[in-house]
């Protein structure tokens, strides 16, 4: 268990002129940790998944990343290219929409080896080696490594966008949605997939999802938003068994029952 | 010439020049890096070369030697319409022979001839901007060139091998210049690329539509981009040219007749014609021809 | 440490907003200590929150007061008031359990989920599955089932399961929640011969057990969990 949080989060808000988008959000995140943030639309989730990864700029409040070479740093004073680096290195983002994740006209391939050429791999054989193989990490079928994912279902098309984040072995992964707009037995695949993914590889992310199922399945903690602001947070098997405030059991209470 | 009564030297009003020089002299000051111009509009329509005719009009002087090929030649309608443009609207000196030339505007093509210096090159360039096709957002690509960002550049190239099996692309074929901006050389065939690396000659892009400048100084280091394991290579003709003999030199197909009937000839018509003036001599010269050479000799 | 489970004075209730914020008390004043290799059965009749106190032991349910105390990684942590990531910790090192119920997760076979937390503990995937399948065959779980998700399982089927992952680590604790519920006689006696094996291997255990055979069989000593009614100390 590493004794030091990868990202800290200290009084994070955002203000969209005197609307709310997020406000005085506090947290720490440790490598490993998977944190799903839940609550329905509006609710400020996807505002703070955008401040924490650098998207958009919080009003106050501080973002500090733990980079590899051990030293906080505070998002917000890197430069713009430090950022950007980051985000395709030692990050990941998986968007809901696998259209603004991926680059729709390109190969397969070459969807998950940009970012390998990205940092300067300039061995044609070995990128696509490593694509191939993330593919089938995936599951994939590596002959469909040349087709544009344009030809894929949703489904495969959220699975590479995933590879393509994955291929630098990055540290911390936010997804937004991850399994929206999929059919459910697609949706379990792909949960299974990345659940197996995340422990194996040690991941840290964050989750914002409003299923919570997918918040049981794949986080270990779990904060719940309402107006912005985090209302009840805590072990995520805790906040659904035994869910305190009166907007979480509303949520709890509300799930379908199969 | 009293035609010119109308217009200012080189067509272009001085302020435009200026406009032009200023951004010319940023160009050369960051080679490959893409200068915003406010371009103007010709006498000609956009895709013919506006934004090299402006470089030309902008870097003309009375005593300049001016020089316009289209595809290598010197004689096709671009060319040639270019051409007369500045022998009225500046009455300056023109010519066909490379060697000859202080300025070049071209279409197309690198002159074989190796270029020296004190002479320039002006490319007319239909799209400045490489990652373009990849990603069309301006915002992002220039942010992409601020920020050193070329993973994409590879992703093009790294496409053509997966589609092919080599790097298919054969002109517009990207370089990166002086080890920071990569750069769209205009559409020329990837085997005047080796031709920008430490060249002599200036040379200067101009994209009338795009309303962008760029350059590269001379003695300036282009290097085309590639995969170690797929190295950057020019194309090769299995045959010389069929008028003067010339080999390694870039050579256009020309249909003979409608039975398949065939040749490949130089498509620098200056290095061609200046080669059998020499008397080099290919297979498909007509006989006559070849005899006045050889009675020449 | 000989206490590896220490349960002092903690209380629970329930505020349900949804039903105008009516307070339902629990449990209170729940005090109890597990020594190692002895086995400890909450009784009393059902609703008295003998599964409320497994659930706060393991961290499922919150705790309004009180501490509980574990012995872990050779420090004492207060469940009751432990971090997210510290409860996660516990759990895979300290602190196992057997719900009465099987959470399936898509798509993965039975073989793998009780292989699960022993790779959680370094084992590697090949002697985890292994071990596994032990447990697997000695719950007389047909082999033809190991390679399928149990979500298609029976009760009984899914119950050996899940009894499997919960007893194929080491645990210093395990919580058992009704886990011979749905098993017939032969495998009833399978598990209390397995409660058995961890009691002389120094396992504490407390569990919930409805049936008086096993109950009898397995306990060490009963706690009545009507004595933590909290109308009791109210009055």
């Amino acid at each position: 268990m590493s004794a030091v949080p990868l990202l800290k989060v200290s009084d994070v808000s955002k203000f969209y002129g005197s609307r709310i988008g997020c406000r005085n959000v506090s947290f720490e995140l440790y490598p490993g940790e998977v944190l799903a943030i839940v609550g329905e639309s509006g609710s400020g989730k996807t505002t703070l998944l955008s401040c924490l990864s650098t998207r958009l700029m919080p009003t106050s409040g501080v973002v500090e990343y733990h980079m590899r070479d051990g030293q906080y740093r505070d998002l917000a004073r890197m430069s713009e290219a430090e950022r950007r680096f980051l985000m395709r290195t030692d990050w990941g983002f998986v968007h809901q929409n696998p259209a603004d994740g991926l680059r729709m006209t390109v190969s397969a391939g070459a969807n998950v080896g940009e970012r390998l050429m990205a940092v300067g791999d300039r061995h044609y054989g070995n990128i696509r080696a490593a694509a191939g193989d993330w593919l089938r990490r995936v599951e994939i079928e590596e002959d469909r490594i040349d087709d544009q994912p344009r030809a894929f279902s949703g489904g495969m098309r959220q699975r590479l966008q995933i590879a393509r984040n994955l291929v630098t072995s990055p540290r911390l992964v936010f997804m937004d949605e991850p399994t929206g707009g999929l059919d459910v037995s697609v949706q379990a695949r792909l949960l299974d997939l990345v659940r197996g993914l995340v422990h194996d590889l040690g991941l840290a992310a964050v989750i914002v999802t409003h299923d919570l199922a997918v918040a049981r399945l794949l986080s270990h903690r779990m904060m719940v938003m309402k107006d912005g602001a985090v209302i009840e947070q805590g072990l995520t098997d805790r906040v659904l068994d035994d869910p305190r405030e009166p907007y979480t059991q509303l949520l709890v209470s509300s799930i379908l029952q199969v | 010439m009293n035609d010119l009564a109308n217009y200012n030297f080189a067509y272009l009003d001085e302020q435009t020049k200026r406009m032009i020089r200023r951004a010319i002299l940023k160009a050369i000051a960051i080679p490959g890096y893409q200068v915003p111009f406010a371009s103007r509009e010709m006498p000609m329509p956009y895709g013919w070369g506006t934004g090299g005719v402006q470089v030309t009009a902008s870097i003309l002087g009375p005593s300049d030697v001016l020089k316009v090929i289209d595809q290598g030649a010197d004689d096709t309608t671009n060319a040639v319409s270019i051409r007369a443009f500045f022998q009225k609207v500046a009455n300056v000196a023109v010519t066909t022979r490379t060697a000859d030339a202080t300025i070049i505007q071209t279409r197309h093509r690198i002159p074989e001839e190796k270029l020296g210096e004190g002479q320039t090159l002006v490319y007319q360039v239909p799209i400045p901007e490489p990652l373009r096709f990849l990603e069309p957002r301006e915002t992002e690509t220039r942010k992409m060139h601020a920020l050193e960002e070329y993973g994409l550049m590879h992703v093009k190239l790294y496409e053509d091998i997966a589609r092919n099996g080599h790097i298919a692309t054969t002109y517009a074929y990207p370089v990166k210049v002086e080890g920071r901006y990569v750069m769209d050389p205009s559409p020329t065939p990837k085997f005047d690329n080796p031709k920008m690396h430490m060249s002599e000659a200036l040379q200067l892009f101009g994209a009338g539509r795009e309303k962008r400048i760029y350059a590269v100084p001379p003695y300036t280091e282009v290097v085309s981009l590639d995969f170690e394991d797929h190295p950057f290579e020019v194309q090769k003709f299995d045959r010389p040219c069929a008028l003067c003999g010339a080999e390694n030199v870039y050579l256009d197909e020309v249909v003979l007749d409608d039975k398949g009937g065939r040749m490949f000839v130089c498509s620098d018509t200056d290095h061609c014609e200046d080669r059998r003036a020499h008397g080099h001599a290919g297979a498909m010269l007509a006989p006559a021809a070849k005899e006045s050479q050889e009675a020449a000799e | 440490m000989a206490t590896p489970l220490v349960v002092s004075e903690v209380a629970k209730s329930f505020t349900m907003h949804l039903r105008d914020g009516v307070r339902l008390p629990v449990v209170a004043n729940v005090s109890f200590s597990v020594r190692a290799g002895e086995c400890v059965v909450l009784g009393g009749p059902s609703g008295v929150g003998k599964s409320s106190i497994l659930k706060m032991l393991y961290g499922n349910y919150g705790v309004d007061e009180g501490q509980i105390l574990v012995e872990h990684d050779g420090r004492l942590v207060n469940l009751a008031t432990a971090e997210p990531r510290t409860v996660l910790e516990v759990r895979r090192a300290t602190l196992g359990y057997v719900s009465q119920f099987l959470r399936v997760v898509p798509r993965v076979c039975a073989l793998d989920i009780v292989a699960e937390p022993l790779q959680a503990r370094g084992v590697t995937a090949g002697d985890a599955r292994e071990r596994a399948a032990e447990l697997l065959s000695k719950l007389n779980l047909p082999k033809e089932l190991w390679s399928l998700p149990p979500a298609t399982f029976s009760g009984g089927e899914q119950q050996r399961v899940n009894i499997a992952r919960g007893f194929i680590t080491d645990h210093k604790i395990l919580l058992l929640d009704e886990p011979t519920a749905s098993l017939d006689a032969k495998n009833r006696a399978v598990v209390v011969e397995m409660i058995a094996a961890k009691k002389s291997a120094g396992t504490a255990l407390i569990g919930i057990f409805h049936d008086e055979e096993v109950r009898e069989a397995v306990a060490d000593r009963i706690i009545d969990v009507s004595e933590f009614s909290p109308r009791r100390y109210a009055a």
